[in-house]
């Protein structure tokens, strides 16, 4: 009568990744090493408002450190690939999980931004591929890319206003994401107190904002010409 | 007052389920949620129908036998209250209710709102326990647990395992249900020995089951009779971890799921069954 | 037809020790050799199933839930009693024995309770080893409250959930064996015949409750441990599916059936609010400890509770009996609210109900403490009647709550089929007429951690089980009769439902054989209780089929059984001419209504056995002796 016990595979990481709590814990701290760099990158950006000598300086900095760059490119690639795999697949889990739809759900406790997670994330994953192409490797969305003129091409590439309002809607969105992802990775890590969580829900709306509020004033200021 | 029911109809896992309407016009809205189903199945019969089959056993809201969706929320709109408890002065004359069955794979579905949840049995014999014996206990009084200890196991330990928190989940996930008896076990000084093992058999068990993952939304714990707070999740998700990363022995014990209904003559450890 | 109650000799403080040093041993070894089927998966049967499997012997355990975990042990709230004397304020052993003997209004084996008494201490070291979430004080000290009149604090608790929790732990428990292997859990499966071979019990025929399938279970012992049958009356604090088929398909084998008349009425209940009430619920009797009952002086007064002034209020316990005041045992407490709501005293809709007043505690204590004290209680009561307790007094009224009567049993727990085992509430042993608070769930776990596993051994141990054959005639014939009952069921599509049939047997029970009895009518009671069974033969409806879920049909076959049960507690009822505990019959009281006990000629046990539906039972007398208690009238004054 289905007493027997089953051995599961017994490679401990294959096991923790196998599991959905496994793959939630990468996603948290690939999630909080990607929020470190969004973070660094917002305040980087805003060097902008400096000037294009300082700006530009600060590009030749980042590219005068080759190794560590490439190490952070690494880091950060491997933490995209590991958020995103986890992500799809637990999507994909989520579907098994429940085969026939309800009729009638309601959501009755859940913020917007968390149930939103499975599509801000990918519109997100578009984004920083679309932004890639355009401001690292000059692609698209630039129309004059010039390398290492990293002044110019922001500005000449948020000049297009239908260029700069998808940048404003990306930023939005991640600061969904990052108002339950924020919080959230420390539920998943494990981190959840009466007194600290409150604090940390608000943290993170707080920081998901000021992220996105950063970001933003780029093209804005670009589209108004406050920064030319 | 007058109510308008959709109730899910479906006479078995392999046959096809539907909506049916019911109309009734003399609700009392003194009466229980389950209550009212009763006199609509005592009206079917007379009519020659089947009465919807439905579960529950206390009707006072403590076995964790009964539960559906009411027009999309688990145990209906009422907080903290299972249907048994849930009075029809939650409704308004003219309403009209969804009712549906918790809907989740590790629920296979048996008959009109009736599912089966001994996934949930299986999970907590997978490692829901403190191992000792009858008569291995030392004086009561031998083991001090601080108060606020005792009470936030009790807190954790209140889950009737009715199945609302899975059937509210987006991703059908059990964490809720397995984060709680993780937390009742692992906060009490008799838990400690088992913490680690506990929490890895029990979180494979239930991912065996095919339970979906927490995303940390919370609607679980906004439908939960017994208000079992989300923390109980995260300190599944902290056991776990810390078990993954510190374990040495590979052993999990985790239990094949079945959802066969199996009966005496196909036992194996009936040693009298001669024929 | 002589019982043999297998009553220890010596000193009751040794006996139980010297009994189970008497008693059989099995070897380890050979315990896997044999194999125990146990009915039911509530207290008893949980701790019972797991403790035999943790001992080494294969055991099925069945249960009709949908898991073993819902069991209506699940919903007792106040407290389990233990002799532990942490309060220092004067228990002991011997003091909870005196008390259950006492509280039992006399009517229970003096060798049973002491044991139950001894074995409270150990219960509660073993389920707060298990990890059960006891109350505790700051110190981290286990802490106790006074339940149910008693002098003493002796009452454990976890919050208002001690049930769910104990359940829980013994549930747990239960599935470690599973995963161990060691015990085969059957849920939604219901036992609806014993086997009996050789005059031994020796297996259940069992009906799944999904699949319709109708299949035999052997084993080399049977434990029943399948609740009480409070059901009988409809509305009662019993879970819907608690219901007496197994015990009583186990009477019509040959089991004798034990005071069945001996019911217990709960008096802190939610009073019926309308005819489609489906059962009744029960709060907490520890609400009696801060909330004062009372009722108008006049008759028919409709005022608002508020609006009656102090002395235009009557509060009547506390008058009839100024010592226990609110805290009089729950027989004399239910008493006493019928009998001012027959006066036309009564409040609330139908004037069956009396208020439960907190405003003296509320102004005394704060509301602070009171919500610590009773908050979810207040909850619930404000959830189901969307009334306010902390504003407007509680309404309450008696409800059935217990059944002390139950499958005789010898002090083995073993019924007078060999090898037919009963505990708990299921069987008749330790609650004589009546059952203090608190001491079911001491009950039910002590007969299944600490008793079923030594006298189940010594039975093995002493008998000499031959295999037997599926092909049986004994088998055939049971489940032949299991089958034809089913198809009986289903084909007579008559015009009533049996929820229909249910009431109306439950309204008779409860008007002739409730709260107080007479003669007259029980008698009219069971002549009326013949007829409704003749008609529900004949014209209930039961849709749908045999093959799959169909609920209609599980309660079709258990209210058949209530039929033959009730009968059957009627003439017991009449039968008995005293009042004692639960059982007040109107004949015998004393002068100023209280009940009248006839030790002289009714200190006895009434087993009661079945010879065929429509022949008179056989009574045979169990006597009762008490040499450390001595009968008293019982005085709550």
């Amino acid at each position: 009568m289905g007493t027997i016990a089953l051995g599961v595979r017994d490679n401990v990481a294959a096991r923790f990744w196998g599991s959905t709590n496994g793959k939630k814990a990468v996603m948290a701290v690939t999630g909080l090493i990607l929020f470190g760099f969004v973070m660094g990158h917002m305040l980087g950006n805003l060097q902008i408002f400096e000037g294009p000598v300082a700006f530009n300086d600060y590009a030749k900095f980042l590219r005068s450190v080759p190794l560590g760059l490439w190490l952070a490119r690494i880091v950060l690639l491997t933490s995209v690939v590991l958020h995103v795999t986890a992500s799809v697949q637990l999507v994909l889990r989520k579907r098994r999980a429940r085969p026939v739809a309800y009729a009638s759900k309601e959501s009755i406790a859940s913020t917007y931004a968390s149930r939103t997670m499975y599509w801000s994330g990918p519109i997100i994953l578009a984004f920083v591929i679309y932004h890639l192409l355009q401001f690292t490797f000059g692609v698209t969305g630039v129309p004059d890319y010039q390398e290492g003129e990293v002044y110019r091409n922001v500005v000449s590439g948020f000049g297009q206003p239908a260029i700069a309002i998808w940048y404003i809607v990306s930023m939005l969105l991640l600061c969904l994401h990052l108002r339950h992802g924020v919080w959230s990775m420390f539920q998943t890590l494990g981190v959840n107190h009466p007194r600290y969580t409150p604090i940390l829900r608000h943290g993170a709306t707080l920081f998901a904002v000021v992220v996105a509020i950063g970001f933003i004033s780029i093209p804005v200021s670009v589209l108004f010409g406050w920064v030319s | 007052m007058r109510l308008t029911l959709h109730v899910w109809r479906q006479q078995g896992p392999r046959t096809k389920g539907r909506l049916v309407r019911y109309q009734m016009d003399n609700v009392d809205h003194e009466m229980s949620m389950l209550e009212c189903l009763d006199v609509l199945n005592e009206e079917l019969i007379g009519k020659g129908d089947e009465p919807i089959a439905f579960e529950h056993d206390c009707r006072e809201g403590i076995c964790g036998s009964c539960g559906f969706m009411i027009n999309g929320v688990a145990h209906g709109p009422a907080r903290a209250t299972t249907v048994c408890q849930l009075t029809m002065r939650n409704f308004k004359d003219g309403d009209s209710l969804t009712i549906e069955p918790w809907r989740a794979s590790a629920f296979p579905l048996i008959k009109d709102l009736v599912v089966d949840r001994r996934s949930f049995d299986r999970i907590v014999a997978s490692g829901g326990y403190i191992s000792v014996s009858t008569g291995n206990a030392p004086d009561a009084n031998a083991i001090l647990v601080p108060k606020d200890i005792a009470d936030r196991a009790m807190d954790a330990a209140a889950c009737i395992g009715c199945g609302a928190c899975v059937a509210a989940c987006p991703n059908a996930s059990a964490a809720l249900f397995t984060g709680a008896k993780i937390s009742h076990l692992g906060v009490l000084p008799q838990g400690q020995p088992e913490r680690h093992l506990r929490a890895l058999s029990m979180v494979a068990q239930a991912n065996l089951e095919g339970f979906g993952g927490c995303t940390n939304i919370g609607e679980c714990t906004a439908v939960c009779p017994k208000e079992i707070p989300l923390e109980v999740i995260a300190r599944m998700n902290r056991d776990y971890i810390a078990a993954a990363l510190s374990q040495r022995d590979a052993e999990v014990n985790t239990i094949r799921p079945f959802t066969e209904w199996s009966t005496g003559s196909k036992l194996v450890n009936d040693p009298h069954a001669t024929s | 037809m002589e019982l043999n109650s297998r009553l220890p000799t010596g000193p009751i403080e040794t006996a139980w020790d010297n009994t189970k040093f008497e008693m059989k041993l099995v070897n380890p070894a050979n315990k896997r050799k044999y194999s125990v089927l146990v009915v039911g998966s509530g207290l008893a049967g949980g701790a019972a199933a797991a403790t035999l499997g943790e001992l080494g012997y294969n055991v099925n355990c069945f249960c009709f839930q949908d898991s073993p975990r819902r069991a209506h042990s699940i919903a007792a709230q106040g407290g389990i009693n233990a002799a532990k004397n942490y309060q220092n304020d004067g228990d002991s052993i011997f003091r909870l024995f005196y008390d259950t003997v006492k509280g039992g209004d006399f009517r229970a084996r003096e060798a049973n309770v002491y044991r139950l008494a001894q074995i409270s201490l150990e219960i509660i070291d073993q389920c707060a080893a298990q990890g059960v979430p006891f109350a505790r004080e700051y110190g981290g000290a286990l802490t106790n409250r006074s339940f149910g009149g008693a002098q003493v604090s002796r009452t454990f608790y976890a919050r208002g959930q001690t049930g769910q929790q104990l359940l829980l732990g013994a549930y747990q428990a239960l599935e470690r064996q599973v995963q161990a292997g060691r015990v085969a859990m059957f849920p939604r499966t219901e036992m609806l015949d014993l086997i009996v071979i050789d005059g031994r019990a020796r297996g259940i025929v069992t009906r799944n409750l999904v699949t319709g399938e109708i299949d035999t279970h052997l084993a080399d012992a049977v434990v029943l441990a399948t609740g009480g049958y409070g059901n009988v009356y409809y509305l009662s604090t019993n879970a819907k599916g608690s219901n007496v088929t197994a015990s009583w398909r186990a009477h019509k084998r040959g089991a004798l059936f034990a005071n069945p008349c001996f019911t217990q009425i709960h008096p802190t209940c939610i009073p019926v609010s309308g005819d489609y009430q489906s059962k009744l619920t029960l709060m907490s009797e520890s609400l009696r400890n801060d909330g004062r009952i009372w009722v108008p002086l006049k008759k028919g007064d409709t005022r608002q509770p508020g609006q009656i002034p102090e002395n235009e209020r009557d509060y009547y316990l506390e008058r009839r009996y100024p010592s226990f005041g609110n805290l009089v045992p729950r027989d004399v407490a239910s008493r006493n609210a019928k009998h001012v709501c027959d006066e036309g005293r009564g409040v609330g809709p139908g004037g069956l109900g009396v208020y439960l007043d907190f405003s003296d505690s509320i102004h005394r204590l704060g509301e602070k403490v009171i919500a610590e004290r009773y908050g979810n209680l207040f909850d619930m009561y404000q959830r189901i009647t969307g009334e306010n307790p902390y504003q407007v007094p509680m309404r309450i009224y008696p409800a059935i709550h217990y059944t002390m009567g139950g499958l005789w049993v010898d002090y083995h727990l073993m019924s007078t089929i060999p090898g037919l085992f009963v505990l708990g509430e299921a069987n008749f042993s330790d609650h004589g007429a009546n059952r203090l608070g608190a001491s079911a769930l001491m009950q039910g776990l002590s007969d299944g951690y600490f008793v079923i596993p030594f006298t189940l051994g010594n039975y093995i141990a002493g008998a000499k089980l031959e295999k037997v054959d599926r092909s049986h005639p004994e088998i055939r014939n049971a489940e032949a009769c299991v089958q034809q009952t089913v198809d009986k069921l289903l084909n007579i599509k008559g015009k009533r439902t049996v929820d229909s049939f249910h009431r109306q047997l439950g309204k008779i029970v409860w008007d002739y054989c409730g709260m107080s009895r007479n003669a007259r009518g029980l008698e009219s009671a069971a002549e009326q209780i013949r007829e409704l069974r003749e008609e529900y033969w004949t014209n209930v409806n039961v849709p749908g089929s045999g093959a799959d879920l169909n609920q209609s049909l599980e309660k079709a076959t258990r209210v058949a059984d209530f039929f033959e049960l009730a009968e059957l507690m009627c003439i017991d009822a009449r039968e008995r001419n005293e009042s004692c505990g639960g059982h007040f019959r109107e004949e015998y009281q004393t002068e100023d209504g209280e009940a009248l006990r006839n030790d002289e000629q009714y200190s006895y046990v009434a087993a009661w056995g079945y010879r065929g539906y429509g022949n008179p039972w056989d009574l045979v007398k169990e006597p009762l002796e008490f040499h450390y208690v001595h009968p008293s009238q019982r005085s709550y004054k």
